[in-house]
């Protein structure tokens, strides 16, 4: 019956379709890893996209990759990094019972998050300014000019474009949800919710932020660094 | 109905509270589950009314109901709204929902707001896609394949890729609250090999759920950015190559049909010991060839594109790699002749589903194997033979194994009696209205009958019109479990906790069950389908 052993409302956070907080961690922790295999298979399609292109469009995957902003891009990783080091912060502070700094340290990461997104709208903006949005207004006449040699056609690089916006567009709506855990989790430490014994959300949270980090640090490699070296 | 007033005293998940809000608003798996029931039941009715009006194009040779414009449209959507929203979510949603809590012994699902989560997303889905029927419809069939689907179609091919991207995260996110209950929910003494085949079936189901799904998402939604925003992905104009969409595609959808074939398996693992009374022979090979067909089911499915232009190599290792599915697909119809094999069989409702499923997905396994073969696939390729082959799988197979299960589960469910005469009729009008309306396309295909045309050339009239007569016939048998379903929940007869004698954890709870499924936590010393030490029913009661 619905009023036995079922309402343990003394242990803190446990929900009442588990027996105990050990297999409530289990359980939610299983949930994210099998959450992120997932969003590995998701982004996986378009890896493989890219993967078949670049090989055979290499050269104008080349070119292509040239005229997106190198230091933005290195910026922006390096922000992503930070993050990640926030993020752990955060969960130790909030095992060692620190509820302020384990606040503090979320709202850096949100702070580092939204500098990404910034640096990143940047990009796009440049981007539609120099006519390289795939489409009708697609122009990627400065590129052949500049890069002659390369020998390079417009139309494959419009493929190289598409996937930098499906990718980078993704990504990037993956790291506006990241930043609403990551406000919600903020929002209900400093109201006491998360506590030294109970504080699992914040774990898997962070479990999250941290793969849209490394989807981030395999998508700059592919998309920015095809090839860098100086042409002669 | 003496008994009535007994049942209107002990509370359990029906009357526990009452009125829309503890419905829209609950978190009690049971509940979802007949979510699910009532929303893929209209959705089913929606799709056969697609079919039904195919058929009736298809009665004459000339194509005088409808244009061809408007016949593409019907086979599009009878294709979406069948597969997408109706037979991925049936069995898994609705029974799986209903059952793995109780057949793991316990309270409820690992993630009980996702999964009231992933029934409002199906909502949202079902009504994306309601808006694309009424406004027009999509014409794409339900393949999607560029460049007609991004470049050409004039048909709310957005609206409906939308739609089906949505309803992919509600079929994950059961699949993930299906795996994390199964691995840790699990009660006392409960171990793998004590699980019904049931749960296997359904955690390999699962799997497929978790690992293919995320690949159609992101597919169709390329297509949409592809027409949405210009981007050129799969566009060959500007050097996007259609066949790997068709590859992005089919990586899904071909493991789609085993996300509808696995859970019938489960079903049926379940109906026939029961029925037998007798324990499932070779418990673990039954059980791992489910696991087999979900890694297996990976690996075929270029099998879809042998004509597509890709290379004769790889056609031929797809080929082979096709015909291993047969292999634990075997295994598991052996074994279920092997379970009857001098039981005391009982024909019961649900055993007559069980029956009629093993007959039917033998036929439609065995002309997959005429499909891998690469020379005969050359023929049929898009003929009505693949059409009846897969309607051999997924109307004989995945549709029999959810009537089977609703029928058998359908006591516990309600705890209510059907009325066991229409029951059994039901069946053999669902079995011989099934057999009438496909087998001619068999023949019709291996003439060389194409697929998805409005018209065709007289001298197929006879077999056509066969076929048309067994789609009405069909559809009374699904009609009428409908109305005795719904009659059987107000004057159906009160059921027993356990009217078959079957063995299982949700059998040992009241009929229907509490809210929290036990009245004590369950702890499990026995072995699954234990059948020679549960005596069975003097007679099975009949509604």
């Amino acid at each position: 019956m619905a009023d036995t052993p079922l309402m343990t409302e003394h242990e803190e956070g446990l929900q009442h379709q588990f027996a105990d907080m050990q297999q409530q961690l289990n359980a939610t922790s299983l949930g994210m890893w099998l959450f992120l295999a997932t969003e590995i298979m998701f982004f996986g399609g378009m890896f493989l996209a890219y993967l078949v292109y670049r090989y055979w469009y290499y050269p104008e995957f080349a070119a292509a990759s040239r005229s997106i902003d190198i230091y933005l891009g290195t910026i922006n990783t390096a922000v992503l990094i930070c993050s990640s080091l926030t993020v752990v912060l955060s969960i130790q502070a909030i095992k060692l019972g620190k509820r302020k700094l384990c606040v503090m340290m979320l709202l850096v990461t949100i702070l580092f998050g939204l500098a990404f997104l910034g640096i990143k709208g940047k990009e796009w903006y440049d981007k539609f300014e120099e006519h390289h949005v795939p489409g009708t207004s697609f122009n990627a006449k400065d590129i052949i000019e500049k890069y002659p040699q390369l020998h390079v056609e417009p139309a494959p690089m419009q493929i190289f474009f598409s996937l930098y916006f499906a990718m980078t567009g993704l990504h990037a709506l993956h790291m506006v949800i990241g930043v609403g855990i990551m406000s919600y989790l903020a929002f209900y430490t400093w109201r006491g919710h998360y506590t030294q014994q109970y504080h699992n959300p914040v774990e898997i949270g962070g479990l999250y932020w941290h793969f849209v980090d490394i989807v981030w640090i395999y998508l700059f490699p592919l998309l920015y660094l095809i090839d860098r070296k100086p042409l002669r | 109905m003496a008994t009535t007033a007994v049942t209107a005293e002990r509370e359990h998940y029906l009357n526990t509270d009452y009125g829309i809000r503890s419905w829209l608003l609950t978190t009690d798996h049971k509940r979802i589950a007949l979510l699910y029931l009532a929303l893929i039941t209209v959705f089913f009715f929606i799709g056969g009314f697609f079919a039904l009006l195919i058929r009736l194009e298809l009665l004459t040779p000339a194509g005088d109901l409808v244009q061809a414009d408007t016949y593409n449209k019907l086979f599009s959507m009878h294709g979406q709204v069948m597969i997408f929203f109706f037979l991925i979510p049936s069995i898994p949603a609705v029974l799986g929902n209903f059952l793995v809590p109780m057949m793991v012994g316990a309270k409820d699902l690992a993630f009980p707001r996702i999964n009231l989560l992933s029934w409002y997303l199906l909502v949202l889905a079902a009504g994306m896609m309601l808006y694309c029927i009424i406004t027009g419809g999509v014409d794409t069939g339900w393949t999607f394949y560029t460049p007609f689907s991004t470049a050409f179609s004039n048909t709310h091919v957005i609206e409906a890729g939308l739609a089906i991207f949505i309803a992919g995260f509600s079929s994950i996110l059961t699949g993930l609250n299906f795996v994390v209950t199964i691995h840790r929910m699990r009660a006392p003494g409960l171990t793998w090999s004590r699980l019904p085949l049931f749960i296997w079936s359904i955690y390999a189901t699962s799997i497929i759920q978790l690992l293919g799904t995320p690949v159609l998402a992101i597919t169709l939604l390329l297509v949409v950015f592809e027409r949405a925003f210009g981007l050129g992905i799969f566009d060959p104009t500007r050097g996007g190559d259609p066949l790997l969409f068709q590859h992005l595609f089919w990586f899904y959808s071909h493991p789609a049909v085993y996300i509808m074939i696995l859970p019938s398996m489960g079903v049926i693992s379940e109906i026939i010991p029961c029925f037998s009374r007798k324990r499932v022979f070779g418990y673990g090979a039954v059980a791992l060839s489910s696991i087999a067909i979900a890694v297996f089911g990976f690996l075929v499915w270029a099998h879809h594109m042998f004509v597509a232009g890709i290379s004769l190599y790889s056609a031929m290792i797809f080929s082979m790699l096709s015909y291993s599915v047969a292999v634990p697909s075997a295994i598991k119809v052996f074994n279920w002749t092997a379970t009857m094999y001098k039981g005391s069989l009982r024909f019961s409702t649900p055993m007559l589903y069980a029956m009629g499923f093993i007959g039917l997905f033998t036929m439609g396994g065995l002309t997959g194997l005429f499909l891998a073969a690469l020379g005969i696939d050359v023929h049929v390729t898009d003929t009505y033979f693949v059409v009846a082959h897969f309607h051999y799988i997924m109307v004989g197979g995945a549709v029999m194994g959810y009537l089977g299960g609703l029928h058998f589960w359908w006591p516990k469910i309600s705890g209510r009696l059907y009325p066991e005469w229409l029951g059994k009729f039901a069946a053999l009008t669902v079995f011989l209205g099934f057999n009438l309306t496909f087998f001619p396309q068999f023949i019709l295909g291996y003439l060389g009958m194409p697929r998805r045309y409005w018209q065709y050339p007289p001298e197929f009239q006879v077999l056509n019109v066969l076929s048309t007569a067994g789609s009405t016939i069909l559809a009374v048998g699904y009609v009428l479990p409908m109305i005795y379903f719904l009659w059987s929940m107000r004057y159906g007869k009160v059921a027993d906790p356990n009217p078959w004698g079957a063995a299982g954890l949700e059998w040992k709870t009241p009929s229907p069950p509490p809210t929290f499924n036990f009245d004590e936590a369950p702890e499990v010393t026995w072995e699954a389908y234990n059948y020679d030490e549960i005596p069975a029913p003097e007679e099975v009661p009949v509604g």
